[in-house]
């Protein structure tokens, strides 16, 4: 399956991947209604030290603990693809407690979030690779032992 | 055609289940199970309870789940006896089924220690099952006063469902401090006073004596008046069924990494078994959902001629109250170091150059980064731990572990 990966040394450190996913998944269709003067919440993160930047989403894993961790069965995999429930999740933060990537964080509701690929939403695939200026973020299809 | 009888229908049976089905589409599978649901999320009661989940958002699967799976379930039906030579499990129904393999997954019960006097006591509860969670929701349908002997875990929770359907609660316990399995000392102070500033109120070092219909008098002397009473001490593995048998049994069924018992063709998991903890080299239950998870699915897929080992288990809990959210995991041995932030705190066990354990309250960001270095046995000397302990973060991890992290299928 097609999936994002992350070139550190591409990475910009520019933040933009944040904004498109908190636009992508805000339902709106103006950036600047969605975003403006709000904190946001997006399901892609950047992180780094020094000169080094990347950005952190979910990795769909082959073998996902947070999907076997969930005690609220709110975590499964749909053709490869590891979604969450929001209406079963509870809160409870035990998949932060177990994603080896840090890869899941609340909403601004306090309900759990995480990349869906854009799938679920109206750009139909992911938007921090599409509005990437650097192409640090790819969505594309690798050899795996899955 | 393989044979398969799963004793219990919680998680770790839901997993053996999907561990079996991994392997074998063909093989019949036989689910017994003594509570009268579907399998659910035993850990959503409390949450149902504070009007935070219904009950049809907690099944633990979807509606068809046994029925795409090809099992049978027997619902409110026991295991009374088993019979490893023969290979047979009899139950309280009269019926005697045959296995070519088993997975006991029998869960634990609430351990009731003798308190005199408590056959007096008509609202006494238990907060274990969905069943309990309803009655207890019946017990206080007019605002109640609530005593909770228990500032575990379970008692806890169950305070917090309870908290908007009561008029006062108070909690015991005969530790001086609350959530003593998870929390030390400074951890359980900041918890407790969380607790206490939203009216919950705590006799600790202290528990009932003996009890006298609504009134429960405390060893320190100190009478509490109560019209609901619920008991948390703690609870039990269900082992009878193995142990009666002859397995080797400790306090819950002793497993290998392969979730095999003693007894051939025997698997156990969950909340009944006894694995090894590796952030202390000890066997011990570890009576959490991951585990419970882990150890079904091993099973399962062993169980249908498969090879799946789980030997990272490590003891690891989230858990929230009144919106302060506690994270522990591992062990609570050696050198200790903290971060205090506006937020809260973390604080660190390290231990011959490797975490060992962590607690962190109101500072949960990104915490798996830290479990997986328990879990996996990172040596700190290979990461950034300094900038670690301030941010979870993989920029503290070399650049090849981060490009097989973030640019590798995983």
């Amino acid at each position: 399956m097609k999936r994002i990966y992350v070139k550190e040394e591409w990475c910009l450190g520019c933040h933009l991947c944040e904004y498109n996913c908190a636009f992508a998944n805000s339902g709106k269709n103006n950036m600047a209604i969605a975003l403006k003067d709000k904190p946001i919440f997006p399901r892609i993160h950047v992180e780094g030290k020094d000169r080094i930047t990347f950005a952190v989403s979910c990795r769909h894993c082959v073998d996902p603990l947070c999907v076997k961790s969930c005690i609220a069965g709110a975590i499964s995999k749909k053709d490869g693809v590891v979604v969450i429930d929001k209406q079963k999740c509870v809160g409870c933060f035990t998949c932060v407690l177990v994603c080896p990537y840090g890869a899941l964080a609340p909403d601004e509701s306090g309900v759990m979030q995480k990349c869906e690929l854009c799938l679920q939403n109206a750009c139909g695939e992911p938007a921090c690779v599409a509005g990437c200026p650097n192409r640090a973020i790819v969505y594309e299809e690798m050899e795996a032992t899955e | 055609m393989k044979r398969y009888v799963i004793v219990g229908n919680g998680v770790a049976a839901a997993a053996c289940v999907e561990g079996i089905r991994s392997r074998d589409r063909d093989g019949s599978i036989i689910v017994i199970s003594a509570e009268t649901h579907p399998v659910y999320c035993r850990p959503l009661i409390s949450y149902y309870l504070e009007g935070k989940t219904s009950p049809d958002k907690m099944d633990y699967r979807p509606a068809d789940f046994y029925k795409k799976n090809g099992c049978r379930v027997l619902y409110g039906t026991k295991a009374v006896g088993m019979d490893p030579a023969e290979k047979t499990l009899s139950l309280n129904s009269g019926e005697t089924l045959s296995y070519d393999a088993l997975c006991v997954a029998a869960g634990s019960a609430p351990f009731i220690p003798p308190f005199k006097g408590l056959d007096t006591v008509r609202n006494q509860y238990t907060f274990m099952t969905f069943d309990d969670a309803l009655a207890l929701e019946r017990a206080t349908e007019t605002p109640k006063d609530v005593l909770i002997v228990g500032a575990g875990l379970i008692g806890l929770k169950c305070a917090e469902g309870l908290y908007g359907r009561a008029k006062s609660i108070t909690v015991c316990d005969l530790s001086n401090r609350v959530l003593s399995s998870i929390l030390d000392e400074d951890g359980a102070k900041t918890v407790q006073a969380h607790l206490e500033k939203h009216g919950l109120r705590f006799l600790l070092g202290n528990t009932a004596e003996r009890f006298e219909r609504n009134t429960a008098f405390m060893k320190n002397g100190e009478t509490v008046p109560f019209d609901v009473l619920v008991l948390a001490v703690g609870v039990k593995p269900n082992v009878a069924l193995v142990k009666d048998a002859g397995a080797s049994v400790g306090r819950g069924v002793a497993v290998n990494e392969h979730m095999q018992t003693s007894l051939p063709d025997v698997y156990a998991a969950g909340d009944c078994a006894e694995g090894k903890d590796i952030s202390c080299d000890t066997r011990r239950v570890l009576a959490i959902m991951p585990n419970a998870y882990l150890q079904g699915h091993a099973a399962g897929v062993n169980m249908a001629g498969g090879d799946e080992t789980f030997d990272n288990a490590v003891p690891m809990n989230a858990i929230g109250f009144f919106g302060l959210h506690l994270m522990t995991a591992g062990s609570y041995t050696g050198e200790i170091s903290e971060e205090k932030t506006p937020q809260g705190s973390k604080k660190f066990f390290t231990e011959n150059g490797l975490l060992k354990g962590f607690i962190l309250i109101g500072e949960t960001q990104r915490a798996g980064l830290y479990t997986s270095l328990i879990r996996n046995k990172t040596p700190l000397a290979d990461v950034d731990f300094e900038l670690l302990r301030q941010t979870a973060t993989a920029a503290a991890f070399p650049t090849g572990t981060r490009a097989n992290m973030f640019g590798g299928v995983v």
